[in-house]
């Protein structure tokens, strides 16, 4: 019992982050599979997500300022596509990828200019915030609500691409994108849903993660969004389970790092996972067989 | 134009240069920025080339400059502090493990050698891997290493995460050009002989490349190894520039303003990256400051939004607008040479006769 | 060419966007106080502080002192000519390698002295900068010693951190019988690292054990340090780190039900820390250089100043709490006054020679530099976070004996 108290919390905490992780993954997974791009920004979407709320909270009730949080970060999410990405859909693989890394900078220039550079103290969610104690431990309740939340909604993900419509474009332009545009699948429409479906996920994520790690600086989200990433490569890039996994994989490891005093290689850890999971099986864990990447 | 004769006019061109640089020091207060920003911007030049060697040349795309840097820069800080310095800097480490300094030329090429080195190694598996999956995982290696000089147990070498400082640097402007004005020079004769062929036979089609009888695993690892181990003395300049290095200076986003200049300048020149490396130096150091000012007036209109950080939000928004109306660059594939603008004098003024002539230094 | 002018409106209007939805705060008017002269002599005095990054809010905090004794003190008399004193504020981002090149912007418009900064590191990382320029630079809370060792340019009003290490570490002995001492320091900090290294020192130095461990940047989840430091049946849990790690830490510990003291040094006295811990259950320690009511006068009048300035009130976090470091901008600000009077001349190198003769009583206490440029300071205020009312409690003033 004693040795279940003393370890428990680094467990939680773990399992907490991956979910956080395991939300904002799903963003690049998705968009990765369809564009091949890797969306430097999603990251810095997260903590605009987290910025907006802090904003928003000090003039509007919370019922009101996390519904329109996330109504404004998907419309955001949206327009970088449209404005950022959308243009080069034709140019090499490079640019757009440059094009992301620029839409990071702006976004957290903007945020620098908007926040005067100062960290912003996350508002109180009421009661996933509250403190309990679960077998001798305290936390706060959202760290037991996240994993929970996170397999609900990609349940509901998964059932989303499998049965609807727009689920069966999204996995045909995954498949093939220039196919899928001839077979009369509007691809812009298929992009553009990817890219909200990936940023409303963004921004409960970010919810999740803030309620926990009250603190939103400029840049917060590179390294979650880095994170989230390696375990979307990690767990088979394009999958959704796989991208799920992998964040659990690398929130519960790092945590354990830290346990055990290795602090200062925490970060590197994830690093050295994914490209030992590059060199050893480029597909990661579900990826699909046939690809390019090698 | 004869080859001597393009020779003569770029020898020419660089004393002029040289000569200009060392009039303006002597006229001009050594306290500004024209000069910040010459230094820096030749540092920069250095690095954006050596990356544009990988991304524009050879068609890898690292993202791992930044790593690189951290190691030549750190090489060459440890191995020059002065012995007798050694123990105010490295005062939670009893002095160090190092106690001797070797002079500032063979660090310097130490701590080339050194990132040529791991580049080596880091080289034999992640060079396999495909465009942006090669970018991450240079990217991941870039942290891994700073990580590593970060830790407390390698402290007696590195210093652990603390300031490295002391170590010899240099005053006048034209040290860092002289240094890396070699560098880029090797790097265009690089470019220019049969391996640089061969790197853009690479970059255009691996596979056409391959067929044509070019080792392709041989030729990447040497482009990767020789833009690193330049990247290393790049560092190792900069560790001069800034007078105190810290591993946490080394982070992603240094890799990725590399990355915005060698974009800017256009990928796949080299006078377009060091044009831009003094551009984006100057532009976010120096002519934009006056948009952080809260109190700027044109006349007596008080201009709205000014505030610490304006410039940055307008400086990456101007850069957004480059990469996205104006993706070539500024000087796209071609280069600024003597002869294109000889040529292109020629077409304007001298029509007839010399129409033959015309066109530019395509690449 | 159509679609370039859509693309471009686009990009504007989602920047637009994100300002309005998130912009209050931001487009505030202009100070008054750094308004340029007319036509009579001027001396520029550089602000070399930081106004983002880790150690932004204490930096603005810094940088409100000097305004504000500016705005009471306007103009000087140096070498029987009145000279309107300028201020020219620059922003280091708290980041090492920006640092050098705001430093030299200082240089570039010609200054006469340089005060700051707020934090070690970035101090160090400029020296080298002044030094070349020969201008003299004033630290106002950067502790670490490496600040003013081996050069003759560099000062500061400040106390040190093996000075206040021992402090720390004798108030938790005494204090809290703490045997064992949980620390939690930054990596590539100089601050953090550098008071964590003395604290250490004097701890064990008194029989006490210690547990260390590093965050790096941009780390934001303690969970895991916090559990560590219960497992390791710490007594005291110190974290000398900066102000934006230290709201995450007291949320964390109050989350986790660390239940041992917290303590730290001058970082923490801000009012971000007492925003972090109010209606929570942490108990904070901190050491530091100037206590609320210490001195009426300057207590009254900053605060009428701030409550009439509503930049100054953001730049304040928002309300009229007077941090340590507002008080110690506020002398340093008259310490380099004193210095162009003592020089006569607005020129560099003679304030940087009057600077050694400089002494100053202010409202910190009295200041007067020794042979490498430190302030004789032997006294540290102690002070506990009231987690009720949301403000310091004054505990004692404690020495290294």
């Amino acid at each position: 019992m004693d040795w279940i108290s003393r370890n428990l919390p680094y467990l939680m905490a773990g399992i907490s982050v991956g979910g956080q992780y395991a939300l904002i993954a799903i963003g690049y997974t998705m968009v990765y599979g369809i564009l091949r791009l890797i969306n430097f920004a999603h990251g810095d979407i997260f903590m605009v997500a987290g910025l907006i709320l802090v904003y928003s909270a000090t003039v509007l009730p919370m019922y009101i300022a996390i519904p329109l949080m996330i109504i404004a970060t998907v419309f955001i999410g949206f327009m970088v596509e449209r404005v950022a990405y959308k243009p080069l859909r034709s140019a090499p693989r490079m640019s757009i990828m440059i094009s992301a890394i620029g839409v990071s900078y702006l976004l957290q220039n903007l945020a620098l200019y908007v926040t005067g550079g100062l960290s912003q103290q996350y508002p109180a969610i009421p009661w996933i915030s509250d403190t309990i104690t679960i077998f001798g431990t305290t936390t706060k309740r959202v760290t037991v609500i996240t994993p929970f939340l996170t397999i609900i909604l990609v349940v509901i993900l998964v059932l989303l691409i499998k049965y609807t419509k727009i689920g069966m474009a999204m996995r045909a332009a995954s498949r093939d994108f220039e196919t899928s545009q001839l077979m009369g699948i509007k691809i812009n429409s298929v992009v553009s849903m990817t890219f909200i479906i990936g940023t409303f996920l963004a921004a409960i994520g970010s919810l999740l993660f803030f309620t926990n790690y009250t603190g939103v600086t400029p840049t917060v989200g590179a390294m979650p969004g880095l994170k989230a990433f390696v375990a979307a490569v990690f767990g088979g890039i394009g999958s959704i389970p796989g991208a799920v996994i992998g964040a659990f994989i690398i929130g519960i490891c790092e945590n354990i790092i830290k346990g055990l005093g290795w602090t200062t290689f925490s970060d590197a850890f994830t690093f050295a996972l994914l490209i030992i999971i590059l060199i050893a099986k480029p597909t990661g864990l579900f990826g699909e067989k046939a690809t390019d990447k090698v | 134009m004869s080859k001597t004769k393009k020779i003569a006019w770029n020898v020419g061109l660089i004393a002029a240069l040289l000569i200009v640089l060392f009039i303006l020091e002597q006229v001009m207060p050594s306290g500004s920025m024209l000069f910040t920003v010459l230094k820096k911007g030749a540092i920069y030049a250095l690095v954006a080339v050596s990356m544009n060697l990988l991304n524009g040349f050879t068609g890898l795309f690292s993202l791992g400059q930044a790593g690189f840097m951290l190691l030549g820069a750190y090489t060459y800080a440890i191995l020059t502090i002065p012995a007798a310095s050694r123990a105010s800097v490295y005062q939670y480490y009893d002095g160090g493990i190092i106690n001797f300094a070797i002079p500032v030329p063979l660090a310097l090429i130490a701590g080339g050698l050194v990132a040529a080195l791991f580049a080596f190694l880091i080289g034999l598996p992640v060079l396999r891997l495909k465009s942006d999956y090669l970018a991450i995982a240079t990217l991941g290696f870039a942290e891994i290493i700073r990580a590593v000089f970060q830790w407390d147990k390698l402290g007696p070498v590195t210093n652990g995460s603390n300031l490295l400082k002391s170590f010899p640097t240099f005053r006048s402007v034209l040290y860092p050009f002289i240094v890396s004005g070699i560098c880029i020079a090797l790097i265009v004769m690089l470019i220019n002989s049969t391996y640089g062929r061969a790197f853009k036979a690479i970059r255009d089609d691996e596979i056409a490349a391959e067929a044509m009888g070019i080792n392709l695993a041989h030729h990447k690892r040497l482009a990767f190894v020789i833009s690193s181990f330049f990247a290393g003395v790049s560092g190792g300049l900069l560790a001069m520039y800034q007078t105190t290095i810290q591993a946490s200076m080394f982070k992603s986003a240094m890799t990725y303003e590399i990355l915005l200049i060698v974009v800017i300048g256009g990928i796949g020149s080299v006078t377009g990256s060091c044009i831009s490396s003094f551009l984006f130096i100057a532009c976010s150091e120096w002519w934009l400051r006056f948009l952080d000012n809260e109190n700027f007036y044109i006349g007596s209109f008080h201009v709205p939004l000014l505030r610490a950080g304006f410039r940055k939000v307008v400086f990456s928004i101007v850069i957004m607008a480059m990469v996205l109306f104006y993706r070539q660059g500024i000087m796209g594939t071609k280069e600024f040479s003597v002869e294109a603008v000889y040529n292109f004098f020629k077409k304007k003024f001298g029509k007839k006769g010399v129409k033959e002539a015309g066109g530019t230094n395509e690449q | 060419m159509k679609k370039r002018v859509l693309a471009l409106a686009l990009t504007v209007a989602m920047a637009g966007t994100m300002l309005t939805g998130c912009g209050e705060g931001g487009n505030n008017a202009a100070n008054s106080n750094t308004s340029s002269s007319d036509g009579g002599k001027v001396v520029k005095i550089g602000v070399y502080e930081p106004a983002s990054g880790d150690n932004g809010a204490g930096g603005k905090q810094e940088t409100l002192g000097m305004q504000y004794a500016n705005s009471k003190t306007p103009t000087v008399e140096i070498g029987g000519e009145e000279y309107t004193v300028e201020l020219e504020i620059v922003d280091n981002e708290s980041s090492n390698d920006k640092g050098p090149s705001a430093a030299s912007s200082l240089v570039s418009s010609n200054v006469s002295v340089v005060l700051g900064s707020y934090g070690s590191g970035v101090s160090i990382a400029a020296s080298d900068v002044f030094k070349e320029a020969g201008i003299p630079a004033i630290g106002v809370t950067c502790t670490n010693p490496q600040v003013t060792e081996g050069n003759t340019h560099y000062f500061r009003i400040c106390f040190l951190d093996p000075f206040q290490g021992t402090v720390l570490a004798n108030f938790a002995n005494d204090n809290f019988s703490a045997k064992k001492a949980y620390i939690l320091t930054k990596l590539g900090d100089d601050y953090s690292t550098g008071l964590g290294h003395y604290f250490k020192e004097a701890f064990t130095g008194l029989g006490g054990e210690v547990v260390e461990e590093t965050f790096q940047e941009g780390n934001s989840d303690f969970i895991s340090y916090i559990t560590s430091a219960k497992n390791a049946g710490a007594d005291v849990f110190f974290a000398p780190v900066s102000t934006e790690a230290a709201a995450l830490i007291i949320e964390q510990s109050a989350a986790q039900g660390l239940g041992i003291p917290l303590m730290a040094g001058d970082t923490w006295d801000s009012n971000v820390i007492l925003n972090a811990a109010k209606g929570k259950d942490v108990e904070i320690y901190v050491t530091t250089f100037y206590q609320e009511g210490g001195n009426e006068e300057f207590d009254n009048g900053i605060k009428e100043w701030i409550n009439s300035d509503s930049t100054a009130k953001s730049n304040n976090g928002g309300d009229d709490t007077i941090a340590a470091v507002t008080a110690m901008g506020y002398d340093a600000y008259y310490v380099a006054l004193e210095a162009l009077k003592a020089a006569g001349s607005t020129d560099a190198k003679a304030v940087n020679e009057a600077l050694w003769d400089v002494t100053y009583t202010g409202v910190s206490g009295e200041i007067a530099f020794n042979e490498t440029g430190d302030a004789l300071r032997d006294v540290a205020y102690v002070k506990c976070a009231n987690t009720e009312t949301g403000a310091w409690d004054f505990v004692a003033v404690q020495g290294v004996n």
